[in-house]
């Protein structure tokens, strides 16, 4: 159900939400539990994610890595 | 040097500049200043330089920022309207540590304080040299380069309408070729994880030393600056001219182009007995202090002649520091010849001034 | 207390385990640092990093020299592995003009925003334009002067409430905004003008094509892209909604698009 998945680099995280409301399949929510060292929410993944980089496009903190998995994992996610 | 050749003082400083291994000029036309402009304009391209007609003083020094970056000897100049709005990137350029010459062909000497001082913002001091004629000035022109290049730092050089506008026969240095200092950018280190910076705000890329935590220090910035300065006035010999003797009892001080004059009143009294003597700081900026405290001992006088109510004169109290008397016999002089200079400047009616002072003396 | 979860969090503190290419990296080949002290929510980074991007791609690494005037994004210059020069506010186009007259195999390019292009420097840009100089001008468009805490700017839209037109910006007062990217289209020495924004991952995507274009265009004279960017601390607009915002007032007046390109007409 994943092409794809992300690393967060949370301590670099702004907490600004833009890749929350920039996310396609709307799979990245903000954390409402916890923050990061400099006080700040981040995002968190959930199952879904397509892979298609919207997500650092749009995020001034550089905080996100995108991976795309090969096809042949790809179905078992 | 090149066999003397009869030239515009403007045409003169163009040459020289050009033999200096200047390769960028830029500049906005404005008496007496644009004769250079022009001849930049006609001397340069062939030179395989470039000269631009800026649309203002401050984007003709915004240019020569851009090719002093790249380690291009670069020049401008203006007279003082136009030397005021270049003062924010004077002050700058220090702090950047970018070279540049600038040529003051100044209005008159009022603008003694704008050349020695500055109007810019900061702690920072310009060397400024003050040649009494055209022939002088050329071989101030490849000094100002060398101390631009050695200090990093805008050099002044301070002269007038008589400077620019008068022809002289003169000789030109022979030409140097310039070097690109290993400091300038040229685009080479991007990529490499060493790309260059060069900032007048002294910041640093942020893997030199301070990581994560951007922005930067300016105490330590500022601190670097003034010790640059420190060490570049310390660095650089203050130059003087001098004639005396060891019965001078007077002794008259000028720079500039009116220094000429008085220089030549004051042999005239000499050879007629008087105990006068005259001296002329070449360098403005760093201030012969210490040679004028010396020359000035044993005097019962010293006298300073500028073309202005009294600026240079405070560098002279200075330099004396009391130990003798200093008084004023300048005083602004213009007539309508279009050189700026004036009435006063008639040997003749110096001679006079200069005995009134020497009786007033003697009358002590 | 922990609020219940209804979907699973994927754990995102790893690389996967699993066979999976890494297709974007958290910093691009020329952002050495992507730490830094820039606003939450900022669209300045996002406008840089698709100048950084471009240089890498079109293979002007090596030869590459840009030109920083002053504002927030001067403080970005240190995070990049470019050669900088700072220029003074407003400079930035005479400083690369004196850097490519006398290195015309550099390229030059410069980040201002529009206190500093549109207010200060306004006639730096146009005669640079005018001139035709072989450089190109990025401007970080926010509409106001972020660094100084939010004032009115040449941009800011009529309407628009800052901390030195805290009745909104009125004409009559204030005088009319400037669209900096149309003035410029209008000089022969401009050979690409455009105008990106940063408020959506695809208009990031078509803001890209455009500084790639201009770039490209430096060869034949000056090019100019103009980037709309978000300024939530100086709008005082919460950066949920600053997106929406400038999309809803500032992009109104500062319309997106190729507004010349001398090389391939007009297109978007």
């Amino acid at each position: 159900m994943s092409a794809g998945t992300l690393v967060i680099d949370t301590e670099a995280c702004k907490g600004c939400e833009l890749c929350v409301d920039a996310c396609p399949p709307a799979v990245l929510v903000m954390t409402t539990d916890r923050v990061n060292a400099r006080g700040y929410r981040h995002p968190e993944l959930l199952p879904g994610c397509i892979a298609c980089k919207a997500c650092t496009a749009i995020c001034p903190d550089f905080v996100f890595q995108v991976y795309r998995y090969h096809p042949s994992e790809e179905d078992t996610r | 040097m090149s066999a003397p050749r009869f030239m515009a003082g403007s045409d003169a400083l163009a040459a020289a500049m050009v033999a200096a291994g200047c390769r960028f000029f830029a500049g906005y036309p404005m008496t007496p200043f644009t004769g250079v402009l022009e001849a930049m304009a006609q001397r340069l391209p062939g030179a395989g330089g470039v000269c631009m007609n800026a649309e203002s003083e401050l984007e003709a020094i915004g240019m020569c920022w851009g090719a002093a970056a790249i380690g291009a000897r670069a020049a401008t100049g203006s007279t003082g309207q136009g030397l005021a709005l270049m003062q924010e990137s004077l002050a700058e350029m220090t702090s950047a540590r970018l070279p540049l010459v600038v040529l003051n062909m100044a209005r008159g000497q009022g603008d003694y304080f704008q050349t020695t001082r500055g109007g810019g913002h900061g702690d920072y001091r310009l060397p400024v040299l003050a040649p009494v004629d055209v022939s002088e000035a050329v071989t101030h022109v490849s000094l100002a380069f060398g101390w631009a290049e050695a200090w990093r730092t805008p050099v002044m050089l301070f002269g007038d309408y008589y400077l620019a506008h008068t022809h002289r026969s003169v000789s030109i240095p022979a030409p140097e070729e310039p070097v690109t200092p290993a400091w300038a950018v040229d685009g080479r280190s991007g990529g490499t994880g060493r790309a260059r910076l060069i900032s007048p705000l002294g910041t640093v890329k942020q893997r030199d030393g301070q990581g994560a935590q951007a922005g930067y220090d300016l105490a330590v910035h500022y601190r670097a600056c003034a010790d640059r300065t420190r060490a570049m006035l310390d660095g650089i010999a203050p130059r003087i001219e001098a004639e005396t003797g060891g019965d001078t009892a007077v002794l008259v001080v000028a720079y500039g182009s009116p220094a000429a004059y008085v220089r030549a009143a004051v042999r005239e009294l000499r050879a007629e007995g008087l105990p006068v003597g005259y001296a002329r700081p070449v360098t403005l900026v760093p201030f012969p202090y210490g040679a004028l405290a010396r020359l000035a001992r044993g005097c019962r006088a010293v006298a300073v002649y500028e073309n202005n109510s009294g600026q240079a004169v405070d560098d002279v109290r200075l330099a004396v520091d009391g130990q003798v008397p200093v008084e004023f016999i300048g005083g602004l002089s213009m007539d309508p010849s279009g050189f700026g200079i004036a009435p006063d400047l008639d040997v003749t009616h110096l001679k006079e001034r200069i005995m009134q002072l020497v009786g007033r003396v003697a009358a002590r | 207390m922990n609020e219940p979860r209804f979907l699973p969090v994927v754990p995102t503190d790893h690389p996967p385990a699993c066979a999976a290419s890494l297709v974007h990296d958290f910093t691009p080949e020329l952002i050495s640092v992507g730490a830094h002290q820039l606003c939450p929510g900022c669209g300045e980074p996002m406008a840089i990093r698709a100048v950084a991007e471009a240089v890498a791609e079109l293979g002007l690494t090596r030869s590459c020299i840009a030109v920083f005037g002053i504002g927030c994004s001067t403080a970005f210059s240190n995070n990049l592995d470019i050669e900088v020069v700072q220029a003074l506010h407003g400079r930035a186009p005479s400083v690369a003009t004196g850097i490519t007259r006398m290195r015309p195999d550099v390229t030059a390019l410069t980040v201002q925003g529009d206190g500093d292009m549109v207010n200060e420097g306004l006639q730096e840009v146009l005669h640079a334009a005018a001139r035709g100089e072989r450089i190109t001008c990025f401007m970080l468009n926010n509409g106001v002067f972020g660094e100084t805490g939010g004032q009115m700017t040449a941009t800011t839209v009529l309407g628009q409430r800052t901390k030195n037109s805290p009745e909104g910006r009125d004409a009559r007062h204030h005088g009319h905004p400037i669209r900096l990217a149309d003035l410029v289209a209008t000089l022969d020495g401009a050979v690409y003008v455009a105008r990106g924004a940063v408020d959506t991952a695809v208009n990031v995507q078509r803001t890209k094509r455009m500084v790639l274009k201009a770039l490209q265009a430096q060869k034949r004279g000056f090019a100019l892209v103009e980037v709309l960017t978000m300024c939530p601390t100086g709008w005082a607009v919460d950066t949920t909604r600053s997106a929406r915002y400038m999309a809803d007032h500032h992009a109104r007046i500062h319309s997106m698009g190729v507004l010349k390109d001398t090389g391939g007409g007009r297109s978007r």
